[in-house]
C-alpha cells in the first residue's frame, strides 16, 4: 500500500490494520517521521512540498523492490505532504515478512531509498521566516550501502 | 512540453513551470536542460552544480540521457527531503 496525502493519519490504528491483514507474517517493523522542534532552534511548523504523481510511481518502485529483495510478504509507506505542525507524524513504512531480519532490513531500506529518491522537499517556518531544509549527505550514504 | 520546477529552484525561478517547444537539436533531457539554462540567467545560476538535481520524465525519474523525444512533462528536482 502506497498513500501519499494531506491528510493526518493514525500511525497506530495504520500498525494495527496492516497487520491484521496478515496472519503468515511472524514480524513486523514500522517506522515513523516526526515533526520536531528543537528547544534551541524552534520551528512552528514543517511544510512539505511534493510532486505527487511522481511519489506514487516512484514510492510504489521502492516498495516493489523491497518486497523482492527482502521477500517481504507486504510492505506500505503512508508519507504526507503540505503543513504540519511538531508532533504530527510525516510519514510511515511497514515491513511485513516471515522472520525479524527480513523486516528490519526491508524497513531501513525502504527509509533510505524514500530519503534520496521520493519527491519531498520540507521546509522549515521559524520565527523570522521559512527556510529549506539541506539535504543530507549521510543520506546518499545510507543509500549507496543498499548497492550491489 | 511542460517542465516543472519544484522546492527551492521553483522560488528562484519565481514560477512553477514552463510552456516550451525546444529546437529538433535537443535530444536528451540533459541537452534540454542546457537549452533551457542557456535561455535563462537565473536558472543557469541555480543550476551550476547540476549532478545534485534529478530529472523526471512523464512523472519517473530517468538519467539524464533518457530522449525528451515524445515527453509531455519534465521536471527538474533538487535534492529530496523527505523522509
Amino acid at each position: 500500500m502506497i498513500r501519499v496525502t494531506e491528510k493526518t493519519f493514525d500511525p497506530g490504528a495504520e500498525l494495527n490494520a496492516f497487520q491484521a491483514a496478515h496472519t503468515e507474517a511472524g514480524a513486523l517493523v514500522s517506522f515513523t517521521g516526526i515533526v520536531r522542534s528543537k528547544p534551541d532552534d524552534p520551528i512552528s511548523a514543517l511544510i512539505l512540498e511534493c510532486y505527487p504523481e511522481l511519489a506514487e510511481n516512484e514510492l510504489a518502485t521502492i516498495r516493489q523492490t523491497a518486497i523482492e529483495r527482502f521477500s517481504l510478504i507486504d510492505a506500505a509507506i503512508i508519507h504526507r505532504h503540505g503543513r504540519l505542525v511538531p508532533g504530527e507524524t510525516i510519514m510511515m513504512v511497514l515491513a511485513l515478512a516471515p522472520h525479524r531480519r527480513a523486516a528490519f532490513d526491508g524497513a531501513q531500506f525502504l527509509m533510505d531509498y524514500l530519503k534520496t529518491d521520493a519527491p519531498f522537499w520540507k521546509q522549515e517556518e521559524t520565527a523570522t521566516g521559512l527556510r529549506w531544509v539541506e539535504a543530507k549527505p549521510e543520506d546518499d550514504d545510507a543509500r549507496a550501502r543498499w548497492a550491489r | 512540453m511542460k517542465v516543472l520546477y519544484f522546492a527551492w529552484l521553483r522560488e528562484r525561478l519565481n514560477r512553477a513551470s514552463d510552456e516550451v517547444s525546444p529546437p529538433p537539436e535537443v535530444v536528451t533531457l540533459a541537452d534540454l536542460v542546457a537549452w533551457l539554462r542557456a535561455q535563462d540567467e537565473v536558472l543557469d545560476h541555480a543550476m551550476t552544480n547540476p549532478a545534485i538535481f534529478k530529472l523526471s520524465r512523464d512523472a519517473r525519474i530517468v538519467p539524464w540521457d533518457t530522449p525528451i523525444d515524445g515527453a509531455r512533462e519534465i521536471a527538474i528536482l533538487p535534492p529530496m527531503t523527505g523522509g
